[in-house]
């Protein structure tokens, strides 16, 4: 039981994963699936910020090591840095995904006056109708 | 031929700053050029590229001056020069193409901004073939992607093109967090990124679970993204919506660049033995293949939008070159990789006759188009060789394909597999053959626009041109099936081994 309470990182990433996936698949509205996304990803981010983490550690900067004579007294664990500089690029191309889908659903909103995909979907579906009954 | 190490990061950089540029120039006309410039260099350096590695050297470059675990590499074999080829191509063609074609189908002045995320979309998918680092993988696979929906979105039909455009980018989003959440457990299990230190070192791991989480959460991320069955769901609107000229592009190369990822991850990364072995992920690939396959053939019958026809068939041809992938030895692998070449061209070429008939018709439904031979004879020729190709009849790319699949698969012993593979070419054979009925026999009368079709003329010179070139490449590789034959044959050589360690002496080096 502790065992499992100790990652409660990772309890976390999923929660939160699965929390932005079950809106996705769940929610209608197009700036919801947007916000879905969004926290599906968030998930995705701690999940490689948990990664770069070591017990003791301290941040990545480098500490002049203590000499006694001559014996190196203090030996510094770094966190590694290498998840974190990775999920900076993650972050910047998730922002970059949730502009161009808001932009999408503005323009979607422009040409079908809604953003509810029910109502979408039934305004597409009188379209085809309506061509098929041309012909 | 002339030869520069630095062409390979050349291939990556050009497409880049162009983009950049079209933006600047702001007019269509400069813009064009531009972009055809960038891709016609890309396409020299691609070619040149691949006849260096033909007797079987690997090309590494080194960037930023990092040596190769530390730093970011590209590393460049026999499979990923044959698809910089394929794709530097098919996307010069498709660029010569759309200058006439967005004409009708996107407003003048956001032309530039679509050669611009034309371009984009080149570089990502030209990223995702020579990079050698996983993590690079997931940038580029984004900077395509985001630059796809952006395309798909200018479609002529604005309203679904940009419902098509949404959806895409839902399901694409979800598919490149996977492979992103993937990378991570790779890493955490391995702390590298570097393919061929990836690799190295998950070989002396006996069982973990992390891999084995990393392992699904690449493969199902992978699967959204090449439009496997179960998980198509994206494509046919993509491809219906997208402008014409985009989506001969998307239908061309996208999927067959996330195939190769598939490939270099199960074979190389992983391990033919681990993936296919350990894991039996052929229990899995297989049933899901042959299902889609053929139930995508049977829905491509039932449609009466020639796009949508084609997107459905697309669907069905990923079906056929997992099945090749997942029989794990070397002639299923070189079927698969035949078969991605020449679907590439194939399909492509399928969606530029369909653009010319738009560009003229202003419709692709089937019932509309009777007896259009008269009037787009050129047109039309060309959609059925590329049709009867597509069917694999002889003389045609098409069924140097489908001969080494179903070789393949009888080699294997799996008869199931042969017959329904038949099967399926058969239902090709009903629904490529439904449109060439209405395109050549069905009277011009029985259609409602009659009056139209009298004046419609065959389409440009510009349109007819790169439609021919891919036309020609197809049948010359149906009757001198050889050279294709032979690069994949390396490249499955190439993609059974390990990868190369990174110090490997025999690789030719770059830095910059």
């Amino acid at each position: 039981m502790i065992e499992w309470l100790a990652l409660y990182n990772d309890w976390a990433v999923i929660v939160i994963m699965m929390a932005g996936f079950y809106i996705m698949i769940a929610r209608h509205n197009l700036v919801k699936k947007i916000i879905g996304l969004s926290i599906f990803q968030t998930g995705i981010f701690y999940f490689y910020v948990g990664l770069g983490k070591i017990d003791n550690a301290t941040a990545p900067i480098f500490v002049e090591p203590v000499v006694i004579n001559g014996v190196v007294e203090d030996t510094v664990i770094y966190s590694n840095p290498l998840p974190h500089v990775l999920i900076l690029t993650a972050i910047v191309v998730g922002v970059a995904t949730m502009a161009v889908g808001l932009a999408l659903i503005v323009r979607i909103y422009e040409k079908y006056g809604s953003i509810e995909e029910d109502n979408i979907q039934a305004i597409d579906h009188k379209l085809i109708c309506r061509l098929d009954d041309k012909t | 031929m002339f030869f520069n190490i630095h062409f390979t990061v050349l291939l990556i950089v050009l497409p880049l700053m162009a983009a950049p540029i079209c933006v600047i120039l702001r007019k269509p006309k400069p813009a064009w050029l531009v972009a055809i410039i960038a891709n016609f260099f890309v396409v020299l350096f691609s070619i040149s590229l691949l006849n260096h590695i033909l007797d079987g050297n690997v090309v590494r470059y080194e960037l930023g001056g990092w040596a190769a675990p530390t730093g970011i590499e590209y590393y460049i074999d026999a499979i990923n020069a044959i698809l910089l080829c394929v794709v530097s191509v098919i996307s010069l063609l498709t660029l010569i193409y759309s200058k006439q074609s967005i004409r009708k189908e996107i407003a003048e002045p956001r032309h530039y901004l679509f050669y611009a995320g034309w371009l984009l979309c080149l570089t990502g998918l030209l990223g995702i073939l020579i990079t050698g680092d996983a993590f690079n993988v997931f940038v580029f696979l984004e900077i395509s992607s985001l630059s796809m929906y952006m395309l798909i979105a200018l479609g002529r039909e604005r309203r679904q093109a940009l419902m098509a455009a949404f959806r895409y980018l839902i399901l694409g989003s979800i598919g490149a967090s996977f492979i992103l959440l993937g990378i991570g457990f790779l890493y955490a299990a391995t702390g590298t990124l570097n393919m061929s230190d990836i690799s190295e070192r998950l070989a002396l791991i006996d069982e973990s679970r992390s891999v084995i989480v990393g392992f699904s959460f690449i493969t199902l991320g992978l699967l959204i993204k090449t439009a496997m069955f179960p998980l198509f769901s994206w494509l046919p609107n993509a491809y219906q919506f997208a402008p014409s000229a985009v989506s001969a592009f998307l239908a061309g190369t996208a999927t067959k660049v996330s195939l190769y990822v598939l490939l270099r991850f199960f074979y190389q990364i992983f391990g033919a033995d681990y993936s296919f072995g350990n894991l039996l992920l052929g229990y899995v690939l297989l049933p899901l293949a042959i299902i889609g396959f053929f139930v995508m053939s049977v829905v491509a019958v039932f449609q009466t939008d020639i796009r949508r026809m084609l997107a459905y068939s697309s669907i069905a041809q990923v079906g056929y070159i997992v099945t090749a992938i997942s029989m794990a030895t070397h002639q299923g692998l070189t079927a698969g990789i035949i078969h991605i070449i020449n679907h590439a061209f194939i399909k492509t070429a399928l969606f530029i006759s369909i653009g010319c008939i738009i560009y003229r018709y202003g419709t692709a439904r089937i019932d509309d188009l009777g007896g259009i031979i008269k009037s787009m004879p050129w047109t039309c020729a060309a959609f059925i060789i590329a049709g009867l190709s597509l069917i694999g009849v002889p003389l045609t790319a098409g069924f140097v394909s489908k001969w080494h699949l179903i070789t393949a698969a009888i080699n294997s012993g799996w008869w199931i597999v042969v017959i329904m593979i038949l099967m399926s070419s058969l239902m090709a054979i009903i629904y490529i053959g439904r449109v060439i009925e209405v395109f050549c026999f069905k009277d011009v009368s029985s259609t409602t626009q009659s009056d139209s079709h009298i004046s419609v003329k065959e389409a440009p010179l510009s349109m007819l041109l790169p439609l021919w070139m891919l036309i020609i490449i197809s049948v010359y590789t149906g009757i001198n099936g050889d050279s294709v034959v032979d690069l994949a044959k390396l490249a499955a050589t190439q993609l059974l081994e390990n990868l190369p360690s990174v110090n490997n002496s025999l690789s030719i080096r770059g830095r910059l």
